[in-house]
């Protein structure tokens, strides 16, 4: 996880194209500025990060099944609920999953576990255009090596 | 059964809070019911949901903005039920 650069995805664990799922970890860091603030004296991973989280853990499953042609936003989060903690140095499991896949917008649900308890979860909406301009997709594309992104459903890779 | 303009015009009132005597076949989802773009695609999803198809909204965006057609055709709910029924029958088909 790296905070400063809003990479919040460590590594792919498993994304089942067929099955429209995907599991990812994420370690959250131990010392960061963020836990300065968030909070002096208790820090605690703040919940907007852990909805960033299932957002990009839901974008890569996108970018997945839409194979590598088109990059998600994120539009809107519902039923968002943060149920317990997540503090500093805890590895974080992101699950999620397609609910529906309209024209242009997919809906997913996804959630945040930590050796098995469920720390959050929620629906979001994610809109999807062609990708933008080449250098997002060249980002998008060395971020996914790095986070083991199977090449085989990159049709570009 | 209540016809397709009825459901959609049940949806459109439970997902944008919009009161349902308010809403009428020639209601345009934009300009009368003030729905946006981000509110529209709950619709969809609902619409997709009840009806078991998916309403091509990128090829109808793409055509208004071509000028090829206009968005009464698309959101007007009388045309939007029509456009419904249509994608209904052909999944029938």
């Amino acid at each position: 996880m790296h905070l400063e650069y809003f990479n919040l995805i460590d590594r792919i664990v498993d994304l089942k194209s067929d099955e429209r799922t995907i599991t990812v970890e994420a370690q959250v860091p131990q010392e960061n500025t963020i836990f300065e603030g968030h909070f002096p004296g208790y820090p605690l991973m703040p919940g907007v990060l852990l909805i960033e989280s299932m957002a990009q853990t839901s974008g890569w499953l996108l970018i997945a099944l839409m194979k590598f042609e088109r990059m998600p936003f994120l539009a809107a989060v519902k039923e968002a609920k943060m149920r317990t903690f997540v503090t500093p140095g805890e590895l974080l499991t992101v699950n999620a999953s397609v609910v529906h896949e309209g024209s242009g917008f997919t809906i997913t649900d996804a959630k945040v576990s930590v050796a098995g308890k469920l720390k959050c979860n929620a629906t979001l909406t994610f809109r999807h255009v062609p990708f933008p301009n080449n250098d997002l997709r060249g980002h998008m594309e060395a971020m996914a090596k790095r986070i083991g992104f199977p090449q085989q459903v990159n049709a570009h890779g | 059964m209540s016809s397709t303009f009825d459901q959609v015009a049940n949806i459109i009132a439970e997902t944008c809070d919009i009161p349902r005597d308010t809403i009428t076949p020639e209601s345009h989802a934009i300009d009368d019911l003030g729905i946006d773009s981000l509110d529209f695609l709950d619709i969809a999803f609902a619409i997709d949901k009840a009806f078991g198809i998916k309403l091509p909204l990128e090829k109808w965006t793409q055509e208004v903005n071509d000028g090829k057609a206009t968005t009464e055709q698309y959101f007007v709910l009388k045309n939007l039920s029509a456009r419904i029924d249509e994608l209904v029958a052909a999944k029938g088909a």
